[in-house]
């Protein structure tokens, strides 16, 4: 349903962009007639409701469409792109989820001491620059200006397995995952304080558990849960914000496909797109919905 | 002797660490073996601090500044951080106030209790382990089948809770047992069983119990000794019978005086005045403030505990001149001559989302008088005085005022209706919106009315006088005020739409004895001057004998009795009213 009304919405703001991809291909000395013959082409020239149907019918028939630019059919374009997205934002996610668990946690548990203040301090300016200057900094410091450990960009192949330059990965998934474990180790630190401060984390003391049990079995759990669903959000802002990324280390994913689909008005390629980042937010929101219930006894039992 | 003691407190103090103002001072407590010692006070007074303190255990920004604390022959406040670990659930053990936020909600209580005995190399395998958690499960009268121990603790009624609880503090078989008001928050009939429960394991396994609360009924009736404690320091301690027979500090005697009794119509009188917070405590006695005995010597240094007779000991200079405590009530019981009715229920049922929680309840709350809706949480009286408020949307039946008919909400009802009923909330702290001065929210009805702002402020002052409080408080903010002050503020704007009926919802249970007593003297003033009718909401049974004309008893969302609340509550005719009662500590029954 959701992705009912967000297809609408991709296709209706798609269709707004002005100019016209048949100009957009054939350049600005083409003749009337053979605008209208590739607008004909295109099936432009139908009416709008028309085209969103078809439109509609094909994706949901499994047909994407053909590509304006490349003659190709979408999904062939597309596909390989995908494949190497989700592979960066996988490693990204499982790289910080874990990570700005054991960060807030920790700032927690030193709750007002050095490690605290110091990652709250670090989070703070990590989260304020946007992931093109964390990228560009990684750049200068890593591979161009004071060492030349990693290459700059990503030497990929489009379609080539994404593992096949592990070296050029690490500065993209570098500069995601300092994108998103700040705000995620920030809501788990705060979620961790208050946990902290809990009856039953008392109560766990006063019994005699060591700080370890105290902190991995009776605290982390009942703080994760909120944790979720600020990852999810920040994964699915991933979703949305790896195009700069990719951009930037020219790694041929969605995001590189999305911003040279929208030079070219290649609209079969952006509708699709958007529509795989629509649905990386459901599905992820989904997912942390899904996790704070399996976290949470209280909701898990009432299934039952 | 060190046999003998259980549990020894010498010398305590505990500091805010960020001041060094003291919390709780010159602390001496000793607690035999198989006895129970309560510990009483209001909130603030430190019971809490002290109890902790006996687990080694300070919390954020409190710490040890003096003392010693012997579990047996085990000084726990000079241990290092992992003998402190061992002896906590071990040698020490304790009950916390809330069960239901104390139990680890993502833990399975079979998993909680096992974890006590695993922590402390109890029982050496697994097998001696799930033995012993059912024998502790037996022990608190819990089922003990495996599935019940899978369970969450939010899959538990809360006396199930509170006993999972006990379970887990018996369950390494502890010399020292630490209460923090384990029945606050449960109906009468699960504290009698709980404290029954505890009873017999602290006289089975030879325990020392320090049983922390501030209901002196309960401590009349489970504990042998008492400790009354007052702005952080012991004031007087004793044996149950000598404390209550004969009190001999002034704040132990308006404590007795100030708490209601089921088993007789007392007047309970209140004190005005509060106790301070650290820092801000005065220079020797801190109860010489608000004390009528006071003299200069009281306020040149903490009075030393002297012998008041046999094992009663006293922190007053006048500690044995038995000079008379003005804790009488000047004020006669009402003579009863009954008013009009001014609301009456028939045939009231309701319920929420198609489920009726309240059968055909019929009442009449007549003016000048004061009718007590009483029954244990769940029996439906606080939904019944929602619909009378207009506050509850699925009723049915018929609701009359001075004779009319009222429409189910309160948005259709006329204004005036509006403004003749009035409703005071249980909870002082969440009721009064606290970006507004007082003076603000009291003349909030009276700017909706249209009343000028010189005119509004003169009625706000007006209703504070009525109150009992100050003009100046007008311009205070809720967080300026002490929970009794609050709960005052929250009545007089009440009071300022001039209304005949007034509905109080458990107005007392967030409050300290002898601020109940000094709002329940103050709403009865009310009532005869004003001539209010007064629907008055508890679970407090013993209250109900010292403010209620009449009393209606509910249950499971009927009314089991209803009559005149001397007949009812001294002469109960129904089963459930008599089983209620039975189960209600008392101080005059347990010193008989």
């Amino acid at each position: 349903m959701t992705l009912f009304i967000v297809s609408l919405l991709i296709f209706a703001v798609t269709q707004a962009l002005p100019s016209d991809p048949a100009e957009a291909m054939l350049g600005r000395e083409a003749t009337p007639e053979a605008l209208a013959a590739l607008r004909a082409d295109f099936g432009l020239d139908k009416p709008i409701v028309v085209q969103y149907g078809n439109w509609l019918f094909g994706i949901l028939g499994g047909d994407l469409g053909t590509s304006y630019a490349t003659s190709t059919p979408v999904s062939e374009y597309i596909g390989p792109r995908v494949g190497a997205s989700f592979f960066l934002l996988l490693i990204a996610a499982v790289g910080s989820i874990p990570l700005s668990i054991v960060v807030g946690a920790n700032a927690a548990l030193r709750r007002d001491r050095k490690f605290d203040t110091t990652s709250s301090l670090v989070s703070l300016i990590l989260a304020a620059m946007p992931e093109f200057v964390v990228g560009t900094i990684l750049t200068i410091i890593f591979s161009t200006t004071v060492w030349q450990l990693l290459p700059a960009v990503t030497y990929l192949e489009v379609g080539a397995p994404p593992w096949s330059d592990l070296q050029g990965l690490i500065l993209p998934v570098l500069t995601l995952l300092l994108a998103v474990t700040p705000y995620v180790a920030r809501v788990m630190r705060a979620a961790m304080v208050e946990v902290l401060e809990s009856d039953y984390v008392e109560m766990a003391r006063l019994k005699g558990m060591d700080e370890r049990t105290v902190l991995w079995r009776h605290a982390l759990p009942n703080a994760v849960g909120p944790a979720f669903q600020v990852i999810a959000l920040n994964l699915a802002y991933l979703a949305g914000g790896v195009i700069i990324v990719e951009r930037l280390f020219n790694f041929p994913g969605i995001g590189s496909a999305l911003a040279d689909a929208v030079r070219s008005r290649d609209l079969p390629v952006i509708q699709f797109l958007a529509l795989i980042i629509a649905g990386v937010y459901i599905l992820t929101n989904l997912l942390a919905d899904i996790g704070t219930v399996l976290v949470t006894p209280r909701l898990r039992t009432r299934l039952k | 002797m060190s046999n003998a003691a259980g549990l020894r407190i010498v010398d305590l103090r505990l500091n805010v660490v960020a001041t060094g103002n003291d919390i709780v001072d010159e602390i001496n407590l000793t607690i035999e073996k198989g006895r129970v010692l309560g510990l009483v006070g209001e909130s603030g007074s430190g019971k809490t601090t002290v109890g902790l303190a006996v687990l080694s255990h300070a919390r954020r920004g409190v710490e040890v500044a003096h003392g010693q604390i012997f579990c047996g022959d085990t000084e726990v406040l000079g241990l290092d951080s992992e003998a402190k670990r061992k002896i906590r659930g071990g040698l020490v053990s304790y009950v916390p106030q809330d069960p239901a936020s104390s139990l680890n909600p993502a833990l399975r209580i079979g998993l909680q209790l096992l974890e006590v005995l695993e922590a402390h190399n109890f029982g050496g395998s697994d097998e001696a382990r799930k033995a012993r958690i059912k024998e502790m499960m037996a022990e608190v009268l819990l089922p003990t089948d495996d599935e019940y121990l899978e369970r969450y603790p939010h899959q538990l009624s809360g006396g199930q809770q509170q006993r999972v609880g006990l379970a887990m503090a018996f369950a390494c078989r502890p010399s020292v047992i630490v209460l923090d008001e384990p029945t606050t928050g449960l109906d009468v009939s699960t504290q009698e069983h709980v404290l029954k429960t505890i009873r017999q394991l602290t006289r089975d396994h030879g325990v020392a119990a320090l049983y922390i609360t501030h209901d002196l009924a309960v401590i009349a009736d489970l504990a042998d000794d008492v400790a009354v404690m007052y702005s952080g320091r012991v004031v007087e301690q004793g044996e149950v019978s000598e404390i209550f027979k004969n009190p001999a500090h002034p704040y132990t005697r308006h404590l007795v005086a100030a708490a209601p009794d089921i088993a007789s119509k007392k007047s309970i009188v209140g004190l005005a005045g509060r106790a301070q917070s650290p820092g801000k405590r005065p220079v020797g006695c801190a109860f010489a403030p608000r004390c009528e005995l006071a003299e200069d010597a009281c306020r040149v240094e903490f009075p030393k505990m002297v012998s008041v007779g046999g094992r009663q000991t006293a922190a007053c200079i006048k500690a044995n001149q038995k000079v008379a405590v003005s804790v009488a009530s000047s004020k006669a019981m009402s003579t009863r001559t009954r008013g009009e009715p001014a609301v009456e229920l028939v045939s009231v049922s309701a319920g929420y989302s198609g489920n009726t929680v309240v059968h055909d309840v019929s009442l009449t709350v007549r003016k000048g008088e004061c009718l007590a809706l009483v029954g244990e949480s769940g029996s439906g009286k606080t939904t019944v005085s929602r619909a009378i408020g207009g506050l509850h949307r699925e009723w049915t039946g018929s609701i009359r005022l001075n004779g009319r008919e009222l429409k189910p909400m309160a948005r259709q009802r006329a204004i005036a209706d509006r403004l003749a009923i009035q409703y005071v909330f249980q909870n002082p702290y969440g009721s009064l919106n606290p970006r507004r001065t007082v003076g603000d929210s009291i003349a909030r009805p009276l700017v909706v009315d249209g009343k000028s702002k010189s005119g509004a402020r003169q009625v706000v002052l007006d209703v504070l006088d009525k109150v009992s409080l100050p003009g100046s408080y007008a311009n205070k903010y809720p967080d300026q005020l002490s929970g009794g002050e609050r709960q005052r503020i929250a009545i007089a704007r009440a009071l300022v739409s001039e209304p005949e009926v007034l509905v109080c919802d458990e107005v007392t249970s967030a409050l300290d004895v002898l601020v109940q007593a000094a709002i329940v003297d103050l709403l009865g003033d009310l009532r005869r001057q004003l001539g209010l009718a007064m629907l008055f909401v508890t679970h407090n049974l013993p209250l109900v004998r010292s403010i209620a004309d009449e009393v209606a008893v509910m249950s499971e969302g009927r009314i089991v009795e209803v009559g005149p609340s001397e007949s009812v509550i001294g002469n109960p005719q129904q089963q459930y009213t008599q089983s209620l009662i039975s189960a209600t500590p008392s101080i005059e029954r347990s010193m008989r």
